[in-house]
């Protein structure tokens, strides 16, 4: 029975209704049914949100500072900006923005809302306050009479140095974060002792396995961070070894990058296809595909370090064949949100080779935003393969080719699907019917086309060995040739594009702003939070799939492999050498 | 566990395509010889690069372009410090074409980086590590170098320059400190 409200993509479920005694039926959202997780998901969306719009901020003012089309800032404090947008976009604005889909992911499927208020607290509580310092620290940077600041970029390579503080508010944000994990496991453990027998619901499935990985690659990065760069900042030790620190930091560098995209993968997997108006080919597949991730995730890093001496090449090319091997739960992805598009859009009365693309709810802004970056993730994927290509990867290493890359993915893949996914589940966490209707629908788009022009113009710009992470566009003793269109072609895509992501940025702030305190409370939500079963249930798997220790086991076995001898090279001649000392000191 | 038959399709397929990335990669490093900067150039004290203090080191000399000792080629040694190469800033490097050019990068401050633009010429320059590879030029030609990795707050003024000359016109002197 759809309600004829624009977003009712499929008919609502009973459950989205109570009857009280008198007979009336009251709306039952998910803030009516667990307002204790629908609070928390409003605190970690709205932290993330904020770190989104200051991150965007800092994006506009870089694409037209280094395509010299406008210059607000002096050319040295570009990299204070830029450190500010990766760590507030790559870390915070992800990290929050995770911990709060998770809660709610694991909420809805598992049906109890978490266990602890004290953990709830906890966690909450140290991603702030890690969130604030490191923010502080990078932002003191722009001001000379504050005697600190952080201008060490999002990877903080050694030797050059930070603040205390803000590895100190890097370090608060992740070990927050894996409270936050220890959260989700203790719901779903009690939850098991009510099912002993059940299956795990799908999304927290999905939320352990992702968090399981978190908790294997975050482990090189707290170490590098808790036992090296916090003392030597504080001068308790004197020298710190740059390619041992680097390799800690590449070892949890590129599967923060899954950490990035499986949420995406949840949202595709599990509500993508409830609003192309089917639902999921196969629950099995879904749980095979995390599995392999959280599998295959880790043992990669060092395709991170193709042009890094110290390396021998051996360990690089096991990490090249695992990376190509990485690929597969990407593709087997690719086929099942495709299938499920298709599926959807056949049960709205699409049909045809193509013409089923034609039955999608283009206009509707979930759907939309989520489907864009669903293609844009393909073109990312692409552009990735190349990267991992050994000897490919050593034409654009460190080239403006690599942000082109990844505001595919975790700026497209991963926001997008974020912003577009807040269209449906924000009024469902707060109560409140989307606002700026008309404004959303159109905010996907703005940013698909803000993308499509900033990031091809980055990769070809990166093919013509324009750097990235520099703030002048052209270098006093040789000019870039553009392999095709021309330099200064690129320049101003990059600027128009950067300056429509912003615009785009803007305008989903501007929604969720409306309807945080606009909308009414209580109001007739125009969507419904009720995800259809999948084609294939979870009871057609064999049960292996859910045993998590075994493919935790594996995991870190695989790990042990790739990371075991390179690292036992690294230190054997000493852990803090060959060594080198803090610039500036 | 019940799969559909295009699902099976799709990942046979899906395998077949990795296995063949893979295939052109390795074909890459044993057909063409695209080699790969790796763990053969050494260690070195960043502290006495930083002094300019090459005297006790046995991998590295005063940053320079030498004959090789095997009389085959050149070697280059370039040591990138913020915010220059030396050689290759103020006065750029010269290397001959058509001959086997070593290159041996290190720097005595940060990690920076060390790129032809445009080419595959490409290297991280991590303190108390030493870059080795081998290039060929085939033609003569004057490239860009940028220092493509952060590395404080002049990274952008990083940059110098490569001449490809030559035979006839080379000089180990030109371009050097030697
Ligand atoms: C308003 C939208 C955005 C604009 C205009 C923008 C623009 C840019 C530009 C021009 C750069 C290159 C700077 C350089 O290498 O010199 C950059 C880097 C970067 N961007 Fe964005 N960006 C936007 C959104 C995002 C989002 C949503 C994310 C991630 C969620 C993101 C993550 C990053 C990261 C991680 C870097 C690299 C930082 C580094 O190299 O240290 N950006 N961005
Ligand atoms: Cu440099
Ligand atoms: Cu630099």
């Amino acid at each position: 029975m759809a309600t004829g409200h624009p977003d009712d993509t499929s008919t609502l479920s009973e459950d989205d209704y109570v009857e009280t005694e008198d007979g009336t039926r009251h709306r039952s959202a998910f803030v009516d049914r667990y307002p204790e997780a629908a609070r928390i998901v409003r605190i970690c969306l709205g932290i993330s949100f904020a770190a989104f719009g200051v991150g965007a901020l800092f994006g506009l003012i870089q694409a037209l500072h280094r395509t010299n089309v406008l210059r607000v800032i002096p050319s040295s404090d570009y990299y204070t900006l830029l450190t500010g947008h990766g760590v507030l976009l790559a870390l915070v604005f992800t990290t929050f923005g995770i911990a709060g889909l998770f809660q709610w992911a694991s909420t809805r499927s598992l049906g109890i809302e978490p266990t602890s208020s004290k953990l709830t607290a906890t966690w909450l509580g140290m991603m702030t306050v890690g969130t604030l310092l490191a923010a502080g620290t990078i932002l003191a940077g722009l001001f000379d009479w504050i005697p600190a600041s952080a201008d060490v970029l999002f990877t903080f390579y050694a030797p050059l140095k930070a603040h205390p503080l803000f590895y100190v508010g890097a370090a608060l944000l992740i070990v927050g974060s894996w409270f936050a994990g220890a959260s989700y496991f203790l719901q779903y453990r009690e939850w098991r002792s009510e099912n002993p027998d059940a299956r795990i619901p799908l999304q927290s499935f999905m939320v352990m396995t992702t968090m399981l990985m978190w908790y294997i690659s975050t482990l090189g990065v707290a170490v590098e961070v808790v036992v090296f760069l916090i003392p030597w900042s504080l001068g308790l030790i004197q020298q710190v070894d740059p390619l041992l620190t680097r390799t800690l930091f590449w070892y949890f560098g590129h599967p923060v990058v899954y950490f990035w995209l499986l949420p995406a993968y949840v949202i595709w997997y599990t509500v993508l296809p409830k609003l192309s108006g089917g639902r999921l080919f196969s629950d099995p597949l879904a749980r095979v595909v995390f599995v392999l991730f959280l599998i295959l995730s880790t043992p990669v890093g060092f395709h991170h370090q193709y042009t890094d001496p110290g390396i021998a090449s051996g360990y690089k090319f096991v990490a090249m064949t695992n990376t190509f091997f990485l690929l597969l739960p990407s593709l087997l992805t690719l086929f099942t949100v495709v299938a499920s598009m298709e599926h959807g859009a056949r049960q709205r009365g699409g049909s045809g080779y193509l013409g089923w693309l034609k039955a999608l709810p283009w206009e509707k802004p979930a759907f939309a935003g989520i489907a864009l970056s669903g293609i844009m993730f393909a073109a990312g994927g692409f552009s990735g393969m190349i990267n991992a290509g050994m000897n490919i990867n050593y034409l654009i290493h460190n080239t403006l080719w690599v942000p082109g890359h990844f505001h595919l993915t975790v700026g497209t893949a991963f926001a997008l699907t974020l912003m577009a996914v807040s269209y449906w589940l924000v009024p469902q966490v707060t109560g409140k019917r989307l606002q700026l209707y008309g404004v959303a629908s159109l905010q996907p788009y703005v940013w698909f086309v803000g993308m499509v022009l900033m990031s091809n113009a980055m990769h070809r710009a990166g093919l013509a060995g324009i750097p990235r992470r520099t703030a002048e566009p052209q270098y006093d003793q040789f000019s870039f040739q553009a392999v095709a269109g021309s330099v200064g072609e690129m320049r101003i895509q990059i600027a128009i594009g950067g300056t429509l992501l912003f615009i785009g940025a803007a305008m989903f702030l501007a929604v969720m702003l409306a309807t945080w305190t606009m909308g009414k409370s209580n109001s007739q939500l125009r969507v419904n939070g009720y995800l259809p079963e999948p084609m294939s249930g979870a009871t057609d798997s064999p049960r292996v799939l859910d045993n998590l220790k075994l493919w935790a086991a594996i995991a870190i076995v695989l790990v042990a492999l790739a990371y075991g001898l390179p690292l036992f090279d690294m230190v054997a001649d000493g852990v803090l050498s060959p060594g080198s000392v803090p610039v500036p000191a | 566990m019940h799969v559909h038959r295009f699902e099976k399709l799709w990942f046979g397929a899906s395998l077949v395509l990795i296995v063949a990335f893979i295939g052109t990669i390795v074909y890459g490093a044993i057909g063409p010889g695209v080699a790969m900067v790796g763990d053969d150039g050494g260690t070195i004290d960043a502290a006495t690069v930083a002094d300019g203090d090459f005297g006790q080191t046995d991998n590295f000399r005063s940053p320079g372009v030498y004959e090789s000792s095997d009389g085959d080629g050149v070697d280059v040694y370039i040591v990138a410090r913020q915010y220059l190469f030396n050689p290759g800033t103020a006065q750029p490097i010269e290397v001959p074409r058509g001959e086997e050019v070593t290159f041996h990068v290190t720097s005595a401050d940060v990690t920076h980086g060390f790129n032809l633009a445009g080419t595959n010429v490409n290297t991280m320059v991590i303190p108390g590590q030493v870059a080795r590879f081998d290039v060929m030029f085939d033609e003569t030609g004057e490239y860009g170098i940028v220092c493509h990795e952060y590395c404080g707050s002049g990274h952008h003024t990083m940059a110098g320059q490569l001449h490809v000359v030559p035979q006839s016109q080379f000089d180990t002197t030109a371009g050097g400190d030697n």
